[in-house]
């Protein structure tokens, strides 16, 4: 049922030292990809079937293959770990726990697409994590597995942490460029992609820190095995993480295609007394999902087919006790303060989307109202200049879909029906033990 | 609880206070920023948590100091200094208080604990305490969700909060009472967090355990059933021996910390 694969060490103790690590058999896979031809090891992850951890499940061997390999120019690898979407938890407790596995999943990754310079662009508000990875960084570099010459396979290879500075936007693949050149963090127009000009105008991979992480387990074991697990299209192991109205929150690892009734009964079920209402598959740019979906595999295809996406499989779980309008408002006002500003729709459609939610939790909405929103959610999706102001769109458009009388029954009550302490964690005893 | 959104904008920025700290040794670390990476310009964050580090605030001198050290302009480095949320312009306490009041925090409980620290402290959002001891300010979304409420002291993870244990904690920080994250380190002051974050590490990254309940809720769960993944080559691996590089039996002062007590589990 479940399959620790990258949270197996977790359990050791200090598992985050270059010994604990070893002593696992961390690094036998860079041995083994550094006897391999890099295309090679780009084809071993092409057919393991590894899609992107970050959210969109883009094919990772398929994107280090559209590296250039006859443009002279420098290549990098980037690894995203700016981890900041609403409910998801997955790569920072990966990077405390275990920092090597990420470690030596860049060295492997930028051999393939052969980088001379890896960056982990890491948020700023985690202290303790930068700390983890930079001493990981250099416990690597001490032991030759960065470095010049890298165990004696003539690769050189520099990997530098990069602390960002708190801004959501800039785990957007391009945006997340333009910070790590030390400007403030904007999409840029694609193409060109980053494939082709990318970091400084050169050909980059951006990868998620849980697909980088996956990696070393990949060579290590072989595609073959990496792709027994999971389902036909959505192929490995992969952290869920469960968090919210949850008997025991936190992150299972599964092979793709679990489902939540699964993960449920895994965690303890939802608090005790209390039912399903409401959950996100991947964080809160992905559409809402009700107990109606509890049996929806959990990969991209099953998810998709039920009108949502599996994003970053955080499952934020919320029970009866929760007003949806006030769960949707703050996540509308969390999107009105990320968006860049650089586009029209997002930058004035998530002001506007703020003040109807506003109106309508504290009761003073109209029905009109509820057109008004999905007007301006019409006018966001797919005009906007990046995936922020999509996702921004998703928990209104998904939450009027399936709680339209919640909504009525703010305006009808004269304010928002619930009571905010019963959904605490300290409303009832022994829900947080 | 929209007003839990408002900034204090009623208390004037400072401008230049005329009691810098930046002096040569900082320009020195600010250059030695810029050495790690392929473009000097790429620098600019770390150089900006660098200035806080020293400054306590990014001051008008310390956007000078990166300008000049990176040939951009003070206007250019502004730009990027006033986009990202972690750089301020007031004048941080010693330590940073962050409440998640992201929704999945907020429902959980984060709402009622920021407005009770709020009363208790006498402050508003990004304000800070007469004793210059706590900055609060409501945070997004901390990559945490599994601990909610969640709270953090100069970015350093406190885990499922109430009200009670949230007050307790502000109190132990003013008293300077020695506080520990719970999965992180003994609390250092905001600016020697700013330091690390900067690039200069401090020494602690082995405090604290490798990750809390919840991290390790699903392994502990699939220990108790014997789940594993299916098995891999595990020792077969006949490509070890061809490429030099040490092992973790030419450590062995490593080796005992390495070891795990109460497992039981490992077949190899
Ligand atoms: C607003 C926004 C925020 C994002 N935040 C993250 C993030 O924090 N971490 C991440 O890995 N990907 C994030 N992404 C997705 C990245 O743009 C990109 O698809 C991903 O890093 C690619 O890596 P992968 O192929 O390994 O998934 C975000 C996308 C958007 C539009
Ligand atoms: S959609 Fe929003 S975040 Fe994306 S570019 Fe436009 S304004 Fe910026
Ligand atoms: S919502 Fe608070 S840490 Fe994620």
């Amino acid at each position: 049922m479940l399959t620790p694969v990258l949270s197996d060490n977790w359990d050791q103790i200090r598992s985050w030292q270059l010994a604990s690590y070893q002593r696992q058999g961390g690094y036998d896979a860079l041995r083994t990809a550094l006897r391999m031809q890099p295309a090679d090891v780009v084809t071993a992850v092409k057919d393991s079937g590894l899609r992107g951890r970050g959210g969109a499940g883009f094919p990772t061997g398929m994107k280090w293959s559209f590296i250039p390999q006859d443009n002279p120019k420098p290549k990098y690898l980037v690894v995203n770990a700016d981890e900041s979407e609403p409910g998801t938890c997955k790569d920072i407790p990966l990077m405390l726990a275990s920092p090597h596995t990420l470690v030596e999943g860049v060295v492997i990754a930028s051999y393939a697409i052969r980088a001379s310079v890896a960056f982990i662009y890491v948020r700023g508000e985690v202290l303790h994590v930068i700390r983890r990875l930079q001493q990981a960084v250099e416990e690597a570099k001490a032991a030759g597995f960065i470095g010049q010459n890298i165990l004696g396979s003539g690769y050189d290879l520099d990997v530098v942490v990069h602390a960002g500075a708190g801004a959501y936007i800039c785990g957007e693949e391009t945006a997340l460029l333009d910070s790590l050149e030390g400007r403030r963090g904007q999409p840029r127009l694609r193409p060109p992609f980053p494939a082709v000009a990318g970091l400084y105008g050169c050909p980059t991979v951006i990868n998620n820190v849980e697909s980088i992480a996956s990696v070393p387990a990949i060579i290590k074991n072989g595609a073959d095995w990496f792709s027994s697990m999971g389902t036909e299209k959505s192929k490995g192991m992969t952290l869920y993480s469960l968090s919210g109205h949850v008997a025991r929150p936190g992150q299972y690892e599964a092979p793709l295609g679990i489902t939540l009734r699964q993960l449920l009964d895994l965690a303890g079920g939802v608090r005790e007394g209390h039912e399903l209402k409401f959950w996100t598959p991947g964080g809160s740019s992905t559409p809402l999902l009700t107990a109606d979906h509890l049996d929806v595999p959990l990969d991209y295809e099953g998810v998709g087919s039920v009108g949502s996406m599996l994003g970053t499989k955080a499952l934020q779980i919320f029970d009866e006790t929760t007003c949806v309008v006030r769960a949707v408002l703050r996540w509308t006002e969390f999107y009105k303060h990320e968006s860049c500003g650089k586009c029209t729709p997002c930058r004035e459609g998530t002001w506007w989307l703020v003040q109807i939610l506003e109106r309508l939790e504290h009761g003073k909405g109209t029905e009109e109202d509820l057109d008004t929103l999905l007007d301006l959610c019409e006018n966001i999706l797919g005009r906007s200049f990046c995936a922020l102001g999509d996702g921004a769109t998703s928990p209104i458009t998904s939450s009027i879909q399936y709680f339209k009388d919640e909504y009525l029954a703010h305006f009808e009550n004269g304010g928002c029906p619930f009571d905010p302490m019963a959904s605490t964690v300290f409303a009832t005893a022994g829900a947080s033990a | 609880m929209a007003e839990n959104h408002a900034t204090a904008t009623d208390v004037p920025v400072p401008y230049s206070t005329g009691d810098s700290k930046i002096t040569d040794t900082t320009i020195a670390e600010m250059r030695e920023i810029a050495a790690r990476y392929p473009v000097a310009r790429s620098a600019l964050l770390p150089m900006l948590h660098l200035v806080q580090s020293v400054e306590g605030r990014v001051t008008p001198e310390g956007i000078e100091a990166c300008a000049d050290v990176l040939g951009l302009t003070g206007a250019e480095v502004s730009a990027v200094a006033t986009f990202y949320t972690m750089y301020k312009r007031r004048p941080v306490g010693a330590y940073h208080v962050g409440v998640c009041t992201n929704t999945l925090c907020a429902v959980m409980g984060g709402d009622l604990i920021f407005e009770r620290l709020k009363d208790h402290l006498d402050v508003g959002n990004d304000e800070t305490t007469e004793d210059g001891k706590i900055t609060l300010e409501h945070i997004e979304c901390n990559a945490a969700c599994d601990y909610a409420p969640v709270m953090m002291v100069n970015w350093e993870f406190f885990d499922d909060m109430t009200p009670e244990s949230a007050t307790q904690l502000v109190d132990d920080l003013r008293e300077g009472t020695e506080v520990k994250s719970p999965r992180g380190a003994t609390i250092c002051t905001w600016k020697e967090a700013e330091r690390v974050l900067a690039g200069f590490p401090d020494g602690r990254a082995d405090e604290g355990p490798t990750g809390g309940k919840a991290t390790l809720a699903g392994l502990r769960l699939a220990r108790e059933r014997n789940w594993t993944a299916p098995a891999g080559r595990q020792g077969s691996a006949p490509a070890l021996d061809g490429v030099p590089g040490p092992r973790p039996e030419d450590q062995p002062g490593r080796e005992s910390q390495a070891v795990h007590t109460d497992d039981t589990r490992k077949e190899d």
